[in-house]
C-alpha cells in the first residue's frame, strides 16, 4: 500500500474506507454499538492508558469492528489504572481495572466477542450487583 | 511521564474538560538557540486569576475524585528541571493558555514520543472539537488540522478506529520530513 503524507493521499483512500465501512454488518445505531472508554486523566496517562486505547482503536480497525473508542476522566481508582469501561449493547458498562497492553487484547477476544468475563472488575455500583 | 506525547495528550484534557471547542498545540524546536517549546491554547471556559494562581500546586484540583492533581505540576518540574519555565494564562470565559519551554539537549529533556498518536487519541475521543497543530524546527514546519482532514474524509468518520491508522502515518510521516526525530 501507498503512504499516506496529505490530504490528497487521504481523500484517495475516502472509497476505501467507505468500502471497508460497508463490509460491516449495518447496525448504525449508536446505542447498539460497542463503547470502550478509557480513563485518561493523568493517573491514567501515567500507567500506559494510551498504549491501551491504540490497542483498541488499532484492533477495531485490523478485525474491522465497529465500535466507538472514547476517553473518560479519573474515576477515582487511580490505583488500577489504567482503567477501561466497556459498555456492549443491550448490557450494563463493566469497569477492567489493571489493563496493560496484553491485558487489552484479551478484553476484546474474551469479553467484547465472546462475552467471557476477564479479572479486575471493578464493581462501580454495589446495589447493582445485588440486584442480579 | 515518560515523554513529552503523554504530557500533550494530559494537558489536552484540561482543555476538553473546560469544554473548549478549539485546541491549538503549537511546538517549536529552535536548534540554533537550542530551544524546545511548547504552546497549547484553548477556547474553554478559562480560570479566574485566583485558580490559575493555585493549579501549579500538586494538591490542587477541581475534581471530586481525589484530592491531587498532578498534570501541570508535573510538566512545570519537567520544564523547569531543563532550565526552561512555565507559564499559564488564563481569561475566565475566554480560555487558557499553557507555555512549557524547555532546553532542547539538556539530559533531562524528555523524549518527543508518539506524537501523532497523542494527538489522534485525543482527536478520536472528541471529533466535535477542532484540533490544530503546528510543528516549526527551525526552518521546516508543518501544520495539521482536523476541519482539513474532514474535509478530506468527506462522509468517512474522524473517530472510525479504521481512520486512526492513515492519520498516524500522515502526520509521522510529515514530521520525518522536517527532520524531527520522535525518539529524541
Amino acid at each position: 500500500m501507498e503512504k499516506i503524507k496529505s490530504l490528497a493521499d487521504l481523500k484517495k483512500m475516502q472509497g476505501d474506507l467507505r468500502a471497508k465501512m460497508e463490509l460491516r454488518e449495518k447496525s448504525n445505531h449508536p446505542d447498539s454499538l460497542i463503547q470502550v472508554k478509557v480513563a485518561m486523566a493523568t493517573c491514567g496517562i501515567a500507567s500506559g492508558a494510551k498504549e491501551v486505547m491504540e490497542v483498541f482503536v488499532e484492533e477495531f480497525s485490523k478485525r474491522n469492528i465497529e465500535a466507538v473508542v472514547t476517553q473518560t476522566g479519573c474515576m477515582g481508582y487511580c490505583y488500577a489504572e489504567p482503567t477501561v469501561e466497556i459498555t456492549k449493547p443491550g448490557c450494563d458498562p463493566v469497569t477492567f481495572g489493571y489493563v496493560d497492553v496484553k491485558k487489552a487484547s484479551k478484553l476484546i477476544d474474551k469479553y467484547i466477542l465472546n462475552n467471557e468475563l476477564v479479572d479486575g472488575i471493578i464493581p462501580v455500583n454495589y446495589a447493582s450487583i445485588d440486584k442480579k | 511521564m515518560k515523554d513529552l506525547s503523554m504530557h500533550i495528550m494530559d494537558i489536552f484534557q484540561n482543555s476538553v474538560s473546560a469544554s473548549a471547542s478549539l485546541i491549538t498545540l503549537d511546538i517549536v524546536e529552535d536548534t540554533h538557540d537550542n530551544l524546545l517549546r511548547l504552546d497549547f491554547t484553548d477556547n474553554g471556559k478559562g480560570m479566574t486569576i485566583e485558580m490559575a494562581k493555585k493549579v501549579t500546586d500538586p494538591f490542587f484540583t477541581t475534581r471530586k475524585t481525589r484530592n491531587v492533581g498532578l498534570g501541570l505540576p508535573l510538566l512545570k518540574q519537567n520544564a523547569e528541571r531543563t532550565g526552561g519555565f512555565f507559564k499559564l494564562e488564563s481569561e475566565e470565559g475566554k480560555g487558557t493558555k499553557v507555555t512549557a519551554q524547555f532546553v532542547r539537549d539538556h539530559l533531562d529533556r524528555p523524549v518527543f514520543g508518539d506524537i501523532p498518536g497523542a494527538i489522534l487519541l485525543t482527536v478520536i475521543a472528541n471529533p466535535d472539537i477542532v484540533f490544530t497543530y503546528s510543528h516549526k524546527k527551525d526552518e521546516k514546519k508543518y501544520y495539521f488540522s482536523t476541519l482539513e482532514v474532514k474535509e478530506a474524509l468527506g462522509d468517512v468518520p474522524l473517530n472510525d478506529p479504521l481512520v486512526y491508522h492513515y492519520l498516524h502515518e500522515m502526520i509521522a510521516e510529515n514530521l520525518n520530513e522536517i527532520g524531527v526525530s520522535l525518539s529524541s
